[in-house]
């Protein structure tokens, strides 16, 4: 018998691999925001985000500790959630005839299904291969060179904005219970207080990164960014 | 009020069971849900036929002995035990689907009734403390803050029907372990077994075949004494405390 072959124990990996998710996306946006200061500031972002911490760590250094971190978190993540599943898929495996419980389980399942889907297709679209995806804009070699001219090309295109905007409304309903969830799996819940507390930092959380992510592709599908 | 009962039939653990139509008139409004059900047993015996099977004990709301899932909501729709549910609540005409707890460690036993030993066990796993008996202690031999003891209390009114679990989409005991763990966590009696406690709960609610706890609250809305879900808050922090003492 050991504390780590519990349920619980497989709730603290879901809440700590997503409270470093939490991190890395609010680190995202706030490197996305970046496109609104020009072109010289988000390249020089992005060109920052390789050279920092140079000459104790090597070109692209830090990127790979997070890549490598985010990696390890994801797996961590997915583990959590497929044992927790498939146990409460077993738990309850004879049906009500009727049912009138919320569906926010469902909903973080589901949700976080299509998250990673995205995710998958967001490393393709601008880390891995970087398809042309607008005809009107510059060329493979152009867009290889400027990071801000990638991301201006493909948010030109109304669909593509409205991918990921359907892909941050999924993470917004997903951070609103996931950071509540995250900690009172922790245990830092345990008043009347401090459970409404987490739930308004929740919601907090969730707003936060689901505008600030919109901002970006809106302002460049109306023309405020070129 | 005439009411149109669908119930749920399961002549045993192996049968298949399925949702049997009936018809009661003339309840009366002021009947308790469970009187309901006597009076259409009775109907049902002088007809001959099985009268339905379904558990209950004080009729006070006090033992935890009844429960079942009225049009989906355990317990039916009042903050309360079935048992001191009222007709009243519902409206002349109405169709009631009552059915059983569900989950596979509260099995069918027959019709509405399940069998809830995996609580039993759950507590045998580490829900007391192990002091010698006598002549009982003076109350104030050991001082108690008052809003620990309040705490204790409010997680000792769980009279484990189970409510919680039958209410979980993914029937997880972690509200009924969660006011037991958080009842003798918030006393000094409950200190010395308190790392030891936790770890051998709840590895029996997972052993019993319960669902994890996804913190979504379907348990604390139908639980019919309201022990709130920040009980489980301080299970997961007993948890981790025992998973960094090394248990």
């Amino acid at each position: 018998m050991s504390a780590r072959n519990t349920t619980i124990f497989l709730k603290l990996l879901m809440a700590v691999t997503g409270l470093f998710f939490v991190f890395y996306v609010l680190l995202h946006m706030y490197g996305n925001l970046k496109v609104l200061a020009g072109p010289e500031a988000f390249n020089g972002y992005a060109e920052h985000l390789r050279t920092f911490g140079e000459p104790m760590l090597p070109y692209g250094g830090l990127l790979w500790i997070f890549r490598i971190l985010l990696i390890a978190a994801l797996i961590g993540h997915v583990y959590s959630m497929a044992a927790l599943w498939s146990r409460a898929g077993k738990a309850r495996a004879s049906r009500y005839a009727v049912v009138k419980t919320a569906i926010t389980s469902t909903t973080m399942r589901w949700g976080g299904v299509f998250l990673f889907l995205f995710i998958g297709w967001h490393l393709l679209h601008f880390t891995i291969v970087k398809p042309v995806v607008n005809g009107d804009g510059p060329d493979a070699a152009a867009l290889a060179a400027s990071p801000y001219a990638m991301v201006v090309a493909s948010f030109q295109l109304w669909w593509m904005v409205l991918i990921y905007l359907l892909a941050l409304a999924a993470l917004g309903l997903h951070l609103a219970h996931g950071v509540f969830s995250a900690q009172q799996t922790l245990g830092w819940t345990q008043t009347a207080a401090g459970h409404r507390r987490a739930k308004g930092i929740g919601h907090l959380v969730a707003a936060v990164i689901a505008v600030g992510f919109a901002i970006p592709p809106l302002a460049i599908l109306f023309g405020l960014v070129k | 009020m005439d009411l149109t009962l669908k119930i749920w039939r399961q002549a045993g653990p192996r049968d298949k069971g399925k949702l049997v139509t009936y018809q009661v008139e003339d309840i009366s409004p002021d009947m308790s849900f469970l009187e309901m059900l006597d009076v259409l047993n009775e109907r049902l015996n002088a007809k001959g036929e099985e009268p339905v099977a379904f558990d209950s004990d004080c009729r006070e709301g006090i033992c935890g002995m009844c429960g079942l899932m009225i049009s989906g909501q355990a317990h039916g729709p009042e903050k309360t035990t079935t048992c001191q549910l009222h007709m009243r609540s519902f409206s002349d005409g109405e169709t009631i689907t009552i059915e059983p707890w569900r989950a596979e460690a509260f099995p069918v036993i027959r019709d509405l009734v399940v069998n809830r030993s995996a609580f039993d066990r759950i507590i045998q796993a580490g829900g007391f403390i192990s002091v010698n008996t006598g002549s009982a202690p003076d109350a104030h031999a050991t001082p108690v803050p008052k809003p620990n003891a309040e705490r204790a209390f409010v997680a000792a009114e769980c009279i484990g029907c189970g409510a919680c679990v039958a209410a979980c989409p993914n029937a997880s005991g972690m509200l009924f372990m969660g006011a037991k763990v958080t009842h003798l966590s918030e006393l000094p009696q409950g200190q010395p077994e308190r790392m030891a406690r936790v770890v051998s709960m709840v590895s029996t609610h997972d052993a019993e075949g319960f669902g994890g706890c996804t913190n979504i609250g379907e348990c604390s809305k139908a639980c019919p004494k309201g022990i709130p879900q920040d009980v489980i808050s301080t299970l997961n922090r007993d948890l981790r405390m025992a998973l960094s003492s090394g248990h």
